[in-house]
């Protein structure tokens, strides 16, 4: 069988080409619109690119455990990290690169106006006017599970939870919370502030002794190449940190 | 094992070949037997849910779920309630990824019912609605049955539009699909075994039922 030339041009240009090193990074979705910045800056630095791929870090954790092709993980939970050690997948136990916040948020034409210590909340779960209120799943996802500590411990956990929408991960939650469908939602700070500039969001930062710290740590896999390493180093760099602190993370001390 | 998550999942796979049943029919019988302009066209549009991902009927159902909508605005109008993150929601989802299982076997059923079956019955004085309830559809059964069962299978089956547009709310949106991958996600192996078992033997069951059934129509032809 004679292939047209079409397939085989569409064939060779699919083949990898040469040995650029150009390494798969897995990062929790909190950083979805965090960390493209920091990337392209990389990029434009040091010539090297990098490839991000987002998603909950729990999938993340099990895909790696199960061999996906990744070099670097940034985790929203540093347990997943010190698991993946413990099974000998990560060089080492990693480094923490960020601290994240969680706040409440809903739509500009949400009857739900966010205050930091849920007031406001509060009594409108009281007065009938919230019927969806979203957060990431806490089964998995840790912020899912920050919010439902906060939730907890200002008293609203039974209130809110018949009322409850699960995002599959924090990104999903937020566009939930303030899509209109539901009338607000608990998501990471850093979702808030870039949403709020964006589209018609509040949003009120929640107070950081109300969950336990999302304490956010990244490590590098045994197979990680020279890109991988040296991206690991600029996101601990003055200018990834300035990023990630503008975008709405507490930074661990250098 | 998520029972309410079970149940749910059965319901709405009930509910969506219930609904279907007559849909298909009517559909089916009127592609197979009728050529109008634009015919091709409308075919096309119904199979498009066999090829676009999941994902493509997610997103636009999340704009028309939407609370600024106007189809969702219209829809808490009829009913006084709202589409986004309910059962209801998922149902019409459901309802519209299930069309081309429903109506396409439908369709060739009806399509093997020669003329000259219809012809004889309508000159033996049988009114068009006895033709059909005695004639046609006891000769497409196997077909309706068929895309009846496979449609419940395929909704069992469904995932990505549930976990875009469901919301993940206990008794309300969270199926079985979906309780299963969170089980994986909170690393929950046991859990998340029990139930892809449960799913696993229960769509093979499906599937040998349509595959006896159409092997059924075609001895019987």
């Amino acid at each position: 069988m004679r292939l047209p030339p079409l397939v085989i041009a569409l064939l060779l240009t699919a083949l990898p080409v040469g040995a650029t090193d150009v390494p798969n990074i897995a990062a929790a979705s909190d950083l979805q619109l965090v960390l493209p910045e920091i990337a392209s800056a990389f990029t434009r630095d040091t010539g090297a690119a990098v490839k991000l791929v987002f998603g909950s870090s729990g999938n993340f954790r099990r895909q790696i455990a199960e061999g996906a092709p990744f070099e670097l993980f940034l985790s929203a939970d540093e347990g997943y990290v010190r698991a993946l050690y413990d099974e000998g997948k990560a060089r080492d136990e990693g480094v923490l690169y960020a601290v994240g916040r969680i706040a409440v948020v809903s739509s500009i034409d949400s009857l739900l106006v966010p205050d930091a210590a849920l007031d406001h909340l509060a009594s409108a779960l009281a007065a009938g006017q919230v019927k969806r209120f979203a957060i990431a799943n806490p089964d998995h996802a840790p912020y899912g599970r920050a919010a439902q500590q906060a939730l907890t411990h200002a008293g609203l956990w039974d209130a809110v939870k018949p009322k409850l929408v699960l995002g599959e991960n924090v990104a999903q939650a937020a566009q939930f919370a303030t899509s209109g469908s539901a009338q607000g939602g608990i998501i990471s700070y850093a979702h808030a502030l870039a949403l709020a500039m964006r589209t018609r969001v509040r949003y009120a930062l929640i107070p950081a002794e109300w969950h336990a710290p999302l304490r956010q740590r990244m490590v590098l896999m045994k197979n990680a190449g020279t890109t991988a390493h040296a991206f690991y180093r600029y996101l601990q760099g003055d200018f990834a940190r300035a990023v990630l602190a503008r975008h709405g993370f507490a930074m661990p001390a250098p | 094992m998520d029972w309410s998550a079970f149940a749910l999942s059965l319901e709405l796979a009930g509910w969506t070949a219930l609904l279907l049943g007559p849909i298909g029919i009517l559909a089916g019988r009127a592609l197979a037997w009728h050529r109008f302009r634009g015919q091709a066209l409308v075919e096309a549009l119904l199979a498009l849910p066999l090829v676009l991902p999941p994902t493509v009927l997610g997103f636009y159902l999340l704009l028309a779920f939407g609370a600024s909508s106007p189809f969702e605005r219209w829809y808490q109008w009829l009913t006084g309630r709202p589409l986004v993150f309910t059962f209801s929601g998922l149902v019409l989802a459901s309802l519209i990824i299930n069309l081309p299982f429903a109506i396409q076997p439908m369709q060739r059923a009806f399509e093997a019912i020669s003329t000259d079956v219809r012809d004889a019955a309508a000159c033996c004085g049988m009114r068009p609605w006895r033709i059909f309830t005695r004639v046609e559809l006891p000769l497409a059964w196997p077909g309706i049955a068929s895309a009846l069962v496979l449609t419940f299978a395929h909704t069992l089956g469904e995932f990505g539009v549930v976990l875009m547009v469901g919301g993940n709310i206990p008794g309300e949106t969270r199926t079985i699909a979906v309780a299963i991958y969170d089980r994986v996600q909170a690393f929950d192996d046991h859990g998340a075994g029990v139930m892809s078992a449960t799913l696993l033997g229960i769509s093979l069951v499906a599937i040998l039922m349509v595959y006896a059934t159409t092997g059924w129509r075609v001895r019987r032809l």
